[in-house]
């Protein structure tokens, strides 16, 4: 069991501005409903674990958060400032960006195409205004820069097509190319669900350099174990509502997965939500 | 029960073996898709150079290639469709009506210009039509060009009243059919402007962003769309710009027949998707290229050309043409088997 009150968080700074807030999120599906008024705070240099059953939320939150899906009710605030997502590119304009469960990478274009897609650098002066040529010299260099800085080192040839690259480098050019942009928070739903072991590791350890780097991250994951070992705060997601808010040092996974399912629920006190 | 499977080797053994000779042409042409059919193109010049005198004579080359300066112009809009994963069937019957529109209008006392620049609005017309009934209403590209097909092909039918277009031979329209001699060869100038054509795009294709994301549209949509590339508009722009060459291909072939002719148009259509086919563009999309279409048109014109002067029965080069297409697609799938 785990300890009863642990509301006092070290390092739980609570004057600290969230990066990313969501108050009384509702989303409909017909009549059915996905959303039942959720609300989530994000802070800069944390990872927090979005977990929950199948159908408790986790992706529909996921897609209001990053643009893909309008919230019928409530509101999105970043830095503090409100924010009206009606699309991807809104989120992404505003510094949030999102790695989707089915990967986002073309498969025939090479490593530099891929994390320069739909943001291609182009040639300077007429070539690249009118012939809107890209200039792939200069993408070249900051893919190994971006890579570099990462402290990727699973990546060597970035000139390698991306369907020859194992499900943990392709997830990592898929993280990579959220970090390179995303210049406040970085979504991932479910990166680690199709990798293993090793791969997982690869991934786990980036996403804990984007917190050193001061990002917020939120990360979406079915596994336990990685949820634990990596996140910072653990979002609980139950039936379309929060069912609580933990930290691995306050709860067990045991606690969690109770929480998850019903078989348990926090008391307001118990909660961390910062 | 146990199955024996040969001599039983370690994990080390499989890891360290080399790859076989099969294979590394596998990854060859994987990384370069337009090789097997300059591979193709070449032995078969080779093999009918040989077998017919006549064949490799600058004359006879230089006709091949005016024979198909129209296929190949179509084939060029056809490769961008085939890239984005859907097929235009109706591209040859789209061109019938653009070159009919152009000669009737020029016959009709239009001043040449004019006549070109409309029927050109017309090829652009079906091209849009394409593209807003795939990008808009979402349908499958399959029906829809099957469904404007039908309905060029009717369209042409009443505006020429089955009659054919013949016209003066100094019309402006038919300059795409007058050569220019280069050394010993003389060109057409429809051969160069499918030739342009075929530059453009190919650059295009390469070395812009719009290129990369046809590229990544036709590879996966939905992970294009994700990463933030306009799907929709990628895909009416494919339509759109095979709309322009339909109306370069009108102009060609207005200039090849002397006028145009409502009842050409049938083959056109499947022969610019076997010339995109045998240049390696894959039917799945997200694969392929303009200069391996260029190679696949020159592939079924130099069959076409090679058995005829060989003096084989014409149905034979139909015949060779269908075992080309589903030789390109059986070689198709077994490069993209290619393992890392």
């Amino acid at each position: 069991m785990s300890t009863a009150t642990a509301p006092e968080q070290p390092g739980a700074g609570s004057d600290e501005r969230p990066v990313l807030e969501a108050n009384g999120l509702v989303k409909l599906f017909g009549r059915v409903v996905g959303l039942r008024g959720v609300d989530l705070r994000l802070y800069p240099g944390e990872v927090l674990a979005v977990i929950g059953d199948n159908g408790a939320g986790k992706s529909t939150l996921i897609k209001c958060l990053s643009g893909a899906l309008q919230p019928d009710q409530g509101t999105i605030m970043v830095d503090g400032r409100p924010a009206n997502f009606s699309s991807t590119q809104d989120a992404r304009a505003a510094g949030i960006e999102t790695v989707y469960q089915n990967l986002a990478v073309a498969p025939a274009l090479d490593v530099t195409s891929n994390l320069f897609l739909a943001r291609e650098i182009r040639r300077p002066g007429f070539l690249g205004s009118v012939l809107r040529m890209v200039d792939r010299k200069a993408m070249r260099e900051h893919a190994r820069q971006f890579i570099s800085d990462l402290g990727i080192t699973t990546l060597q040839n970035i000139d390698q097509a991306v369907e020859t690259l194992s499900g943990g480098q392709r997830q990592v050019v898929a993280v990579a190319r959220a970090a390179a942009f995303g210049s406040k928070v970085v979504i991932l739903d479910e990166p680690t669900a199709a990798l293993g072991v090793r791969e997982t590791g690869q991934v786990l350890k980036l996403v804990r350099d984007l917190r050193e780097r001061g990002l917020a991250v939120i990360l979406i994951s079915h596994n336990m174990p990685n949820v634990f070992e990596t996140a910072d705060r653990i979002h609980i997601q139950r039936l379309g509502g929060v069912a609580g808010v933990i930290t691995p040092q306050s709860h067990s996974m045991e606690d969690a997965v109770a929480i998850m399912t019903g078989a348990r629920t926090l008391e307001p006190d118990e909660q961390t939500l910062r | 029960m146990t199955t024996q499977v040969g001599n039983p080797a370690s994990v080390e053994d499989l890891l360290s073996r080399r790859r076989s000779p099969l294979e590394r042409i596998q990854h060859l042409l994987h990384g370069s898709p337009a090789l097997s059919p300059l591979i193709v193109l070449i032995v078969a010049i080779i093999v009918f150079g040989i077998v017919s005198e006549g064949f490799l004579r600058p004359q006879a080359l230089s006709l091949l290639v005016q024979q198909m300066a129209v296929v190949g112009a179509l084939a060029a809009g056809q490769t961008l469709i085939i890239l984005t994963a859907g097929v235009d069937l109706s591209i040859g019957m789209a061109m019938v009506l653009a070159s009919l529109v152009m000669a009737k209008l020029s016959f009709d006392g239009v001043p040449g210009v004019i006549a070109l620049l409309i029927g050109f609005a017309v090829a652009v017309a079906t091209g849009l039509l394409n593209g807003f009934l795939v990008t808009r209403i979402n349908l499958p590209p399959f029906i829809v060009t099957l469904g404007t097909f039908s309905i060029f092909t009717a369209i042409s039918l009443l505006y020429a009243q089955g009659q054919t277009v013949t016209l003066d031979p100094d019309a402006f329209l038919l300059v795409t059919g007058r050569s220019l001699r280069l050394g010993p060869v003389s060109v057409t100038w429809g051969v160069l402007l499918m030739l342009a054509l075929f530059l453009v795009l190919g650059f295009a294709l390469r070395t812009s962003s719009w290129g990369r994301h046809l590229y990544a549209t036709g590879d996966d949509r939905e992970a294009a769309q994700l990463a933030g590339i306009a799907t929709q508009r990628v895909l009416f722009s494919a339509y759109l710009v095979a709309g322009i060459c339909v109306g370069v291909a009108a102009w060609i072939v207005c200039g090849r027949v002397g006028g145009a002719d409502p009842n050409a148009g049938l083959n056109y259509n499947l022969l610019s998707i076997t010339a995109v086919v045998i240049g390696g563009t894959s039917l799945f999309g997200g694969r392929g290229s303009v200069v391996g279409t260029l190679i696949g048109a020159l592939i079924v014109q130099t069959f076409n050309s090679g058995l005829a002067l060989a003096g084989v029965d014409p149905n034979y080069q139909v015949l060779a043409t269908g075992i080309l297409v589903i030789l390109a697609v059986a070689i198709d799938q077994w490069i993209r088997r290619v393992k890392s």
